[in-house]
Parts: structure tokens; sequence; C-alpha cells
């Protein structure tokens, strides 16, 4: 009976595996294949690769993708971190609060975020581009690094700040020295996962996007209209193993943030 | 006399309804060891924390070399803290956390190497400039963060239970490492312990506290043996407090009523008079054993050996519990045994009665 049990939870694992990682693989298989048909296979061939770096449009589409990301979490980090270390200090009650408002985001539907920045955007006047893009990106990315400074700041020792100032540091020094360098490893994986976020981001950007930017999601989107191709498929290769490693770079991260020896 | 390097004028604190210290006030002079002892709860790091800056008293005044510094912010006061965490920063070296105070100061960079050096040599912690602070044991923690603290030759350094984490023996080796430092730097300490047997050995005047308040401020020979209330006699000298009355005084000595036995002790502190009920302390060291009838009837409960001290615990006929000890000598008392107690009249010291 027990030997049966321990069989069936092997094969669930499995199934659900094989849900999560075969397309990824079949993808990934797929990209090297000679044949333009997905589903048949012709070999193995770089050329979809080839194909895909002479694709002016998409590398445009790319660097804008990157541009958008460095930008949005950059902005994300400064204001997510102050928000954190400022709101660290207030009355409980407040706090709670705003720690509401500040998750929002992260719980609204995305479609009425994106509806949201646009009508207000169109508002203001501002022109739609690059400019809407960041400003859209930073406020949805603001929630992830304010989560993972206010986890790091729970953790850190208070006497420690107090230390600083007793040897004769000022509020701003003690933020320099002290406070900034400890949360730093918070605050990089925090970009990190707002990076992700927002390179990964379709909804918000088709709203306030301007005419001539487009993002690479964007891009990917449009070009599948007519179904997938190949060179989608070494599109997302590639995507791929870039996630790979930043998701070993955070993890990384995590451990370094982490006081050794615990 | 020249101005206290440090002064505290009746300072008090609440925090939400409750009352944490209560018009607290002291002098400390240039050089001096100062242990604030109590049980913890208190209110002594409160007060350190105060002296520190890093809170400030609902009412009262901190002097430092008779400067009001009550509204000054923790960096702009001559004062450092050694905290009871270490607080050492995890980001910097040894080097730099012991220099951080002088880099703060804008001090030249060759100044402050050679300043850390010798403070590195100082507290035996040579070769240890580059490591981490999580490299290091407990006990070499501890050196930085008195090594951070002393560099900046602050006017009082104040200690908070710095040696509350360390083992025994490091303990007492620390002790006496901290003891001399001081005297070697001569820089007032303020420090924090509940430890009584620390306090006695360290410091120069100990200052008692208990629910926010100052019981009794003393040298270790005045607290110890000359405790003020039935507190201090218990807290500091692990002292048995009896209770009695006054049936005459005169010539120096009262003559009391204790357990329905007459007793005698020298007068001392306030007053007495005949029929007045008073508090007795006796270490239980002090406690002698007469011969049977000589003195007050008392009946073994149990005894039990610890640290080089036999201990016995005795029943008065008005069933009120008295210790005696002895150094390490076997009497051969059972529980049953009756036998006689008395004191000499220099022993035992008429107390307030503040607890209980």
């Amino acid at each position: 009976m027990k030997k049966r049990r321990f069989t069936f939870q092997k094969f669930y694992l499995g199934l659900v595996l094989a849900v999560i990682y075969l397309p990824l693989v079949l993808v990934v298989v797929y990209s090297f294949n000679q044949s333009r048909i997905s589903s048949v296979w012709g070999g193995f061939s770089l050329n979809w690769y080839r194909t895909l770096f002479a694709d002016r449009a998409m590398f445009g589409a790319l660097r804008n993708s990157v541009v958008l990301g460095v930008c949005a979490s950059l902005c994300a980090a400064v204001v997510g971190t102050l928000g954190a270390v400022g709101f660290h200090r207030i009355q409980p009650r407040t706090k709670g609060a705003v720690e509401y408002l500040t998750m929002l985001p992260l719980m609204i539907p995305e479609i009425i975020l994106a509806m949201v920045f646009m009508a207000f955007f169109a508002a203001l006047g501002l022109p739609f581009g690059m400019g809407t893009l960041i400003l859209g990106h930073t406020a949805f990315c603001v929630p992830y690094v304010y989560m993972m400074v206010k986890a790091r700041l729970a953790g850190m020792d208070h006497s420690l700040t107090e230390a600083a100032r007793d040897l004769g540091a000022g509020e701003w020094r003690v933020f320099w020295d002290i406070t900034l360098p400890l949360l730093a490893p918070a605050i990089a994986s925090g970009m990190l996962l707002s990076f992700a976020m927002s390179f990964d981001d379709v909804l918000i950007s088709l709203f306030v996007t301007g005419v001539n930017v487009t993002t690479l999601p964007l891009k990917v989107y449009t070009s599948l209209q007519n179904g997938p191709t190949p060179e989608i498929n070494a599109l997302c290769t590639l995507l791929l193993a870039g996630t790979l490693v930043l998701v070993g770079l955070s993890a990384l991260l995590g451990r370094l943030g982490r006081p050794a020896g615990k | 006399m020249s101005t206290p390097i440090l002064q505290l004028q009746n300072i008090s604190k609440r925090f939400g309804s409750a009352q944490v210290l209560r018009g607290l006030s002291l002098e400390a002079a240039a050089g001096e060891f100062i242990t604030l002892l109590g049980a913890s709860g208190c209110g002594k790091t409160t007060t350190l924390r105060i002296i520190a800056g890093l809170e400030s008293p609902d009412e009262g005044r901190v002097l430092l070399e008779g400067r009001d510094v009550t509204d000054l912010p923790p960096e702009r006061r001559d004062v450092n803290t050694v905290f009871q965490s270490y607080a050492l920063f995890p980001h910097m070296t040894v080097a730099g956390n012991i220099g951080y105070g002088l880099r703060l100061k804008g001090l030249p960079k060759a100044d402050i190497r050679r300043t850390v050096e010798e403070a590195l040599a100082l507290l035996q912690l040579a070769g240890y400039g580059e490591r981490r602070p999580e490299q290091l044991s407990g006990g070499q923690r501890q050196r930085v963060a008195i090594a951070r603290a002393v560099v900046n030759r602050p006017r009082v350094l104040l200690l908070d239970e710095p040696l509350g984490a360390l083992d025994l023996q490091l303990r007492r080796q620390m002790q006496l490492e901290l003891k001399q430092l001081q005297q070697q730097l001569g820089i007032t300490f303020i420090y924090i312990t509940h430890d009584q047997e620390e306090a006695l050995t360290m410091s120069d005047r100990i200052a008692v506290m208990r629910d926010g308040c100052f019981v009794q401020v003393g040298t270790p020979a005045q607290v110890y043996d000359r405790p003020a209330t039935s507190y201090v006699a218990r807290f500091v000298g692990s002292a048995n407090v009896l209770q009695g009355h006054v049936t005459a005084a005169g010539g120096g000595q009262l003559t009391l009523s204790v357990a329905g036995h007459t007793a005698r002790v020298q007068a001392g502190g306030r007053p007495y008079a005949p029929g007045e009920p008073i508090a007795l302390a006796l270490r239980s060291e002090q406690v002698e054993f007469a011969p049977e009838g000589g003195g007050i009837p008392a009946v073994v409960r149990e005894t039990s050996f610890a640290g080089g001290m036999l201990r016995i615990g005795l029943e008065l006929p008005d069933g009120s519990r008295l210790t005696a000890s002895r150094h390490g000598i076997d009497l051969g008392l059972q529980p049953g045994d009756r036998l006689s107690v008395g004191w000499a009249a220099t022993a035992a010291v008429p107390v307030e009665v503040d607890d209980r």
C-alpha cells in the first residue's frame, strides 16, 4: 500500500513537471529545427538564429525592452527603497494602510491598471512613447522592490543604525553608510524581479506605448498573429537562457544578503 | 570640587502608560566607574539610552561637563555606547568598524589607521583588522565593540550589559580587562549589569535601581555592608531580611525582639523608638551558631552544597526562614536538627522595608 502511494507521488510530480517544462523543451528543440513547419523535424540547424540576428526590427524591440526594464527598475528601486525605509519608522496603524496602498497594484487586474495609466497619461497630455512606458512600468514595479526591502528591514538589527548615530553619524550618513549597504542585496533582487516583470509585460505596454516604440513582448505578440514561427522559437530559447542566468544571479544575491553561517 | 563629567537631574520617562523612570538624579566624576545594577525591566537600559541621546526624557536634564545636552542628538554628544548586541557593522571589516567614528570626524586616513592599530593592540586584536565581524568569536566581537567606542575618546563610555552573552570564564577575564582598560584610559564608565558580583568587583560606585528609581547609590562596600533597604540587602548581598520590633534604644545599640527572642544590633541610620517595627538585613555567612539556649532557637529544614558553600535553610520559632552559610565545611547537619542562631551586633543592619 505504502509503496503504491509512493509511485503515485512520483508519477504526479512527473506529470506536473511535464506540463510546466515540456512546452519549454519543445520550443528549445524546435528552435534548432531545419524545417519551417514546427511539427516536422527536418534536422539540426542554426538557420533561425541567423534569421533572427538579421532582423533589425527585432533588435530594436529588444533594445527598447532592455532600456525600459533598466530605467523602470532603477526608478522603482529609488521609490521603493525610500518608501520602505520611510514607512519602516512610522506608526504601525498608518503603516498598515500605507502598505495596503503600496501592494494594491499587485492585486488590481492588469487590464484596469493599463486603462487607468492610458487615461491618466492622456489627461496629462504626455506624449505616448518611452517616457510613458517608463512611468507605467515604474508604477507596477515599485511594490516588488518595496516588498523585498521591507522584509530585509524587518530582519535588520535596529541597534546598527543607533550605533552609527552614537559614533557621530547624522541621519543621512547613517543611511548612506549603514542602511543602504545592508539593504543593497534586497534592492538588487527587487530590481531583478522588477526587470523581469517589466521585460515580460504586454498589456500595460500595449496601452501606454506610442506608435513608433515597440517592446520585445509586443513585437513577439504581433509576429505571432500568423501562428508560431521558428524565429520566435529561437528568440524564446535565447530569452529563456537569459532568464536562467538572471534567476541564478538573483539566488546568488539572496545568499549574499543573508549573514554567513546562518 | 570640579564640575562632574555627567549629571542626571531628575530624569523621568514614560512609555505609553508605563512609568519607566521616576526622577533619577546622579553625578559621575571624571574617571569614575559607576554601575547601574538592577533586575531586568528596572529602567537601567532606558537610563543609558537617555544619556546617549537615543531616547529623550519626558522631564529632567542631562549635563555633560556642566553643559546641557538634553536636546542634542546622539551624534553630537561626546558619549559612546557599547551595545548589548555589540551592533558591529556586518559589511565593514574590524578595522572599518573601529575607525568609523574617526572617519566621521574627518581625521586623515593615516591617523585613523594608526589609531585603529593602537586600539587593536590595546584590546589584543592585533592582526584581526581585516576580518569581518562574523569571522570572530563572541569575546572578540565584544572587544571590537569596546575598541570602536573607546577610540573616539568619549567623555563618558556607556556599556549595556557588555558581558551578558559571554560564558562565565570569559566574563571573569573580561571584567578584569575592562577595569584595567578603564583605569588606563581614565574615561568615565557607566556600566549596566544585573549581576551583583560583577557590580561589586568592578565599580567605584554602584547605583542600585528598582522600578525606575535609584534605591541606593554608594561604594560597593557601602551597598554590600550597609544596605539601605531590604531590596538592596536581598539583591546585592543575597541577605536575609528579618522582621522584629525595637524594645529598647540607647548607648548606640538597639535591643530588639526577633521571633519572640531578644537580639541586639548597632544603631545606625535613622533613630528608632521603642515599640517600632524594624527589619534587619543579615547575610547568610554572618549567621552564627550559638550553644543551645544562647540565642534564637531554629530548626534545620534543608541543606545544600553549592559553589564551595554549604547553605543551611533554617526555620525560626515564628515560622520565618533564615539562610546560613559556611565555607566548605560539612557540619553533619540533618533536616530536623535543632540549634541556636545569633549574630554579632555589628553584623545585622537595620533596613527600610521596600519589597513585598
